[in-house]
């Protein structure tokens, strides 16, 4: 995308080693947490995020444990509710929500735009600090007595149960505050900070993505804010707005949490949207199929998704009338979806595809995605919702979503941007075994949940009737595959950063801007301001030259 | 791609030192922004999205406030006559002087006024000060009452000699607060011609509290927060930094009064307006 | 509290817990009522739908990454295509009436589940931690939901604590059961049988111990036992009927028989013991004590227990709450 021609100066005079980068730059912890350099931040998100990952996996797991078998397994009912309750929330707030726009976009967004940074670095810093402290909160309500609400917090059951739900609630409220801010510096960056001939429909379609995601973060995370104060309002004063027994109204609670929670669930998928638009064209060498309907399909989903939360409460006793309006709206988002799905594959179409591990997680999306919103139709469905609504069908379609969308197109764009961050390219049989595994482990946990949900096994339950017994232990044993499939990522990805050999470039033959500098990119990202004369998925004059494993554009020559 | 890359990495000194000529000449111009004109855009941007947060952050309560009032329109009413019009009144009319201060401050920074700028922001601060005080004053007022939010709500009989519900109702009768059997004789005479002068709020009056002490509170809140960034400009201003080509953040501070001001001037007639 | 939710499901009443039962079906459990034909069908043709949509997406896919895989790094891609406005109108426009199709038929069947008909029969439903109460029109209250075979019968259903809903997967229906208001559903049972009663939203510990068996009857075999029912539950000793109501109303959730304190105090030994409590003083649990502990139970709790116990104003007539005390009295 990016021309041959420069406009400016960027770089100042003065000279240092050709090994000077963003990672090598300054160092020291100080550098590092009180640095306002997007791709450190970008770095620092990443690695709390990693984390957080790895707490709410772990729930995960003891989760799945208990439900190897009907009654006690490994802990009691009340531990059980705070674990999926943590692990809701973590995943959630802490993981899929600043996952990809906070720790991928925060370091690949000024690279896209050929800006030297974000809009408000402070800000930005900010924000990573924000989510530290929501964090925090969250996990101290641990220490006392982690709360056993559910992650959806539902009223009264929150305004009275004993927990600690109040750290809680301000955790949670702490980090909508940092969502809103990123997603506040993205819609600035965006407008303001393109580089010359950047225009909107050169733009990748990661960036699309990150625009309509941050759209949403602005106009509904707010919402939660206020919403969460309420009840921490609620639970302390009690004045009465959502508690029934003081005349309150718990239906008000849901209306507002889903006002912003199903937009949400955008925010946590349209990204992802962005990654796979980005991997599927370099990995078939081909420009992306039908750029414009996918890029305005997010802006169309964005604005939808503010349309559509009372389909999570068909049965909450909303009139048929707001049901119906909700349901028919639903359906209509599933048109953009679908379209984005019918682009990627059409992508593939006369490629030279590559199955590198991006391209592998790339195509599991595919697959994942496509079974989760083909489930979707289901809940959207008024009379089918009734019955499936609230058993485990719901909890496999949004893992199917969540897990299955967000997580693997995090892990699809980790390995595509890894040898650009770090500068080192990993292990490409490990990452292949691992991604596997994710694959197989996925399928296993959560399709059987569909089955069971399907023939009525509530969400949330401790202990389940005997017959459902084959399908909790097929969905434990792929949950712990699963769990092998991210270590083994981990670990390759760990043993990368250990070992050579150093990443050139350009490692897959992408067109977009970060691919032209080095790798790790220099602490000022572009030494000159880069003039931008093509679309994003140009990829004819980049040749592979096997002596530095990268491409190289024609007629240029990559200093060694 | 840019062939510049592979020589252009001798070529960069890095550090926070280098000096363009646009960088250069101007020093509150961050690194990453090539004019003055594009920072002032993404910074202007920036604060009316950050408004739009507001506003959608606010609307909640103001939900809340539609449902409730909706619901129950007596509770409103008989909650209305414990807030002190005359006391909303000054603070709204401080609140509308502060906003112009501000606006004012907006042009003497633009202009390098640096004096005028100086006593516009004082002023501002000064009307800011006035409306935390009555404020103050008012929620002082209503503990001792005990008209709390939710299970605090224990009216004591301080409420009844309220400025406001004097004015609405007229003293409570002779004996009354003592408990004398002739005051509350009297009062119940004036109940059944519909003075309320018995303790008898109607079902969830806690309720118009809450909301009440949710509203003016987070508004109470903005305010703290909008003179602290006041006296950043204070500093600011005393440095002599701002110019034509640097005023933005004395905008995008005015900006953020105004909304502060904004909704106070939807709180005032939806809490003490009420008839 | 341990595993609290072992105890109520397997050993205090295992006769109230369900099966799914073989079903016809692979997805689908056992249906048992009218509402069924308003769901099935549509699931059967969502399912298949979905099935063939995803085996040919796949299979697209699949075909292309196996035809055009590259062979080298440097092989250049055969074709170009980056639009076909064409395709693309016809896969943004051909959804829209199958989405359509979908939404009117489901909107149908939903309107056929939410209108109640005017000559149902009438059972009254109260959700509580973690229990479901059924009250029948002749004033007989069960743990257990019966109901006759080929009538029309409408739940009023609502909640003394917390949000929970009230599925009955045998007859694809479900509702929010709401503290504060009433909210309702009816179906029809078509064949006799015994059918789960699940809790399907969140409501603490006991969540997954909210269920019991909904346990269609011919109109004959019903009519007969609600009337059995309510003469066993008149003629029954007081000390039997306190029993009954301690499983019933879900006393056992928070107080032992055994010493154990869970929630609440045991009742073992309780009665005439004196109580310390949270305000320091003492009381003597006595008849007087134990009733206005039901009835207003938030005006005395004992020292070291969180005050979590719902009042049982109104739900109880004075000859149950003689025989909880007298239950009481029976645990020495």
């Amino acid at each position: 995308m990016a021309s041959t021609t420069t406009t400016a100066d960027v770089a100042p005079p003065g000279a240092h080693g050709a090994d000077d980068n963003y990672l090598t730059h300054e160092k020291g912890i100080a550098s590092w947490l009180l640095t306002l350099d997007h791709k450190r931040i970008g770095i620092m998100y990443f690695c709390c995020v990693i984390s957080a990952f790895a707490l709410g996996g772990f729930f995960a797991l003891m989760i799945r444990t208990e439900l190897w078998a009907p009654g006690r397994t490994i802990v009691d009912a009340d531990t059980y509710n705070q674990l999926f309750t943590l692990h809701g929330a973590v995943m959630v707030f802490l993981v899929i929500v600043p996952g990809i726009p906070a720790a991928l976009g925060n370091f690949v967004l000024p690279l896209h735009l050929g800006a030297k940074d974000v809009a408000f670095p402070k800000l930005n810093l900010m924000s990573w600090y924000m989510w530290i402290t929501g964090a925090l909160f969250l996990i101290s309500s641990l220490i006392v007595s982690a709360a056993d609400t559910g992650w959806t917090f539902y009223t009264p059951y929150s305004t009275t149960t004993p927990t600690a739900v109040i750290p809680a609630l301000a955790g949670v409220f702490v980090l909508g505050f940092s969502s809103i801010f990123t997603g506040l510096n993205f819609i600035v960056t965006i407008h303001k900070m393109r580089a010359p001939g950047l225009t909107w429909f050169r733009l990748p379609l990661f960036v699309w993505g990150l625009y309509s995601t941050a759209i949403m973060q602005v106009l509904a995370t707010p919402v939660l804010g206020i919403t969460l104060l309420m009840l921490i309002v609620e639970r302390a004063f009690g004045i009465g707005i959502f508690d029934p027994a003081l005349g309150g109204d718990p239906v008000l609670f849901q209306h507002f949490f889903w006002f912003y929670s199903h937009p949400a669930v955008y925010i946590m998928v349209v990204p992802a949207f962005g990654v796979i638009s980005e991997i599927i064209p370099v990995f078939s060498r081909k420009r992306l199929f039908g750029y414009s309907f996918i890029a305005l399909s997010s802006v169309a989903i964005a604005i939808l998704s503010f349309l559509v939360w009372g389909h999570h409460m068909f049965v909450s006793g909303q009139s048929v009338l707001a049901g119906s309006i909700f349901s028919a709206i639903t359906f209509l988002i599933a048109i953009p979806t679908a379209i984005k799905v019918l682009n990627w594959i059409s992508t593939m179409y006369k490629g030279s595809i590559h199955l590198d591990t991006p391209m592998l997680y790339a195509l599991m999306f595919l697959w994942v995605f496509t079974i989760g919103g083909l489930t979707g139709l289901f809940l959207s469905t008024m009379s089918t919702d009734v019955h499936l609504h609230d058993t485990y069908f719901v909890v496999a379609h949004f893992h199917y979503v969540m897990m299955g969308g967000a997580i693997t197109a995090f892990f699809g764009g980790l390995h595509y941007w890894w040898p650009k961050m770090w500068g080192r390219m990993y292990n490409e049989t490990t990452g292949r075994w691992g991604a596997l595994a994710v694959f197989i482990g996925l399928n296993l946990t959560f399709f059987p949940q569909f089955i069971m949900g399907s023939r009525g096994m509530p969400r949330r339950y401790y202990n389940y009737i005997p017959e459902f017994q084959p399908f909790h232990q097929a969905s434990t044993i792929g949950a712990f595959i699963l769990g092998m499939g991210f270590l083994v990522t981990t670990v390759s990805l760990i043993r990368s950063l250990l070992k050579k050999p150093d990443a050139p470039q350009n490692p897959w033959g992408a067109n977009t801007l970060e691919w032209t500098i080095p790798s790790p990119p220099a602490y000022y990202n572009f030494d000159k301001i880069p003039h931008v004369v093509e679309g994003p998925y140009e990829y004819a004059d980049w040749e592979y030259d096997d002596k530095i494993g990268g491409y190289v554009r024609k007629g240029h020559q990559e200093a060694t | 791609m840019t062939d510049a890359t592979a020589e252009a990495v001798h070529g960069h000194s890095g550090g926070h030192g280098h000096q363009d000529p646009i960088h250069a000449a101007n020093p509150f111009l961050a690194h990453h922004f090539d004019t003055p004109r594009q920072q002032f855009e993404a910074g202007k941007f920036g604060i009316w999205l950050f408004l739009v947060t507001e506003i959608l952050f606010f609307s909640g309560l103001f939900c809340a406030y539609t449902i409730y009032r909706t619901l129950d329109p007596d509770v409103f009413e008989w909650g209305h006559y414990f807030l002190d019009t005359k006391l909303g009144a000054v603070n709204t009319s401080v609140l509308i002087l502060s906003s112009l201060t501000a606006a004012w401050a907006v042009r003497n920074a633009q202009l390098q006024q640096h004096r005028a700028l100086i006593i516009n922001i004082v002023i501002t601060l000064l009307c800011a000060s006035t409306f935390m005080v009555v404020k103050y004053t008012e929620y002082s007022h209503k503990f001792h009452a005990g008209l709390l939010p939710g299970k605090y709500f224990q009216p004591t009989e301080e409420a009844w000699e309220m400025p406001s519900y004097e004015k609405k109702n007229g003293p409570p009768p002779e004996g009354f607060l003592d408990g004398k059997p002739e005051g509350i004789e009297k009062a119940e005479k004036l109940i059944t011609r519909g003075h309320p002068y018995k303790f008898d709020p109607p079902p969830h009056a806690a309720r118009f509290f809450g909301i009440y002490f949710c509203m003016t509170g987070l508004h109470g809140i903005h305010v703290l927060v909008g003179m602290g960034i006041w006296i950043w400009m204070l500093v600011k201003g005393v440095k002599r930094q701002f110019g034509p080509n640097y005023f933005g953040p004395v905008d995008y501070a005015a900006l953020y009064w105004h909304l502060v001001d904004l909704i106070w001037i939807y709180l005032f007639p939806l809490l003490y307006l009420i008839d | 509290m341990t595993n609290l939710a072992t105890i109520l499901l397997f050993a205090d009443e295992p006769s109230n817990t369900p099966t799914l039962g073989d079903s016809p079906f692979f997805w689908l459990p056992r249906a048992g009522s009218t509402t069924v034909q308003h769901v099935d069908p549509l699931f059967n043709y969502l399912m298949w739908t979905s099935a063939i949509s995803l085996v040919l997406l796949m299979a697209l896919m699949g075909f292309f990454v196996a035809k055009y895989r590259a062979k080298s790094r440097h092989e250049k891609p055969q074709g170009s295509t980056d639009h076909h406005t064409g395709l693309e109108l016809i896969w943004s426009i051909v959804p829209l009436p199958v989405m359509l199709a979908m939404f009117a038929w489901g909107f149908q069947g939903f309107v056929a589940l939410r209108t109640t008909p005017k000559d149902a029969y009438e059972i009254h439903v109260t959700g509580q931690k973690w229990k479901w109460l059924f009250d029948y029109p002749n004033g007989y209250t069960d743990d257990v939901l019966h109901v006759p075979v080929g009538q029309k019968v409408r739940v009023i259903m609502t909640s003394v604590d917390v949000v929970h809903s009230f599925g009955l997967p045998g007859f694809r229906t479900k509702e929010d059961v709401v503290p504060g208001r009433y909210t309702e559903l009816w179906f029809e049972p078509t064949v006799a049988g015994e059918f789960p009663v699940f809790c399907d939203q969140y409501c603490g510990t006991g969540h997954s111990a909210m269920i019991t068996k909904a346990i269609a009857h011919s109109q004959a075999d019903f009519d007969k036992w609600l009337v059995d029912a309510g003469n066993k539950m008149d003629s029954m000793p007081p000390e039997q009927l306190g029993e009954k109501m301690y499983n019933q109303q879900g006393c056992a959730a928070c107080h032992s028989l055994d010493g154990t304190p869970k929630t609440g105090p045991s009742w073992k030994g309780l009665f005439d013991k004196m109580e310390t409590m949270s305000d320091g003083t003492v009381v003597k649990a006595d008849e007087n004590y134990i009733k206005q502990s039901m009835m207003e139970p938030q005006s005395q709790i004992v020292k070291g227990f969180p005050p979590a116990m719902p009042t049982f104003k109104g739900k109880l007539s004075d000859k149950k709450i003689a025989g909880i005390i007298a239950f009481i009295k029976a645990q020495k």
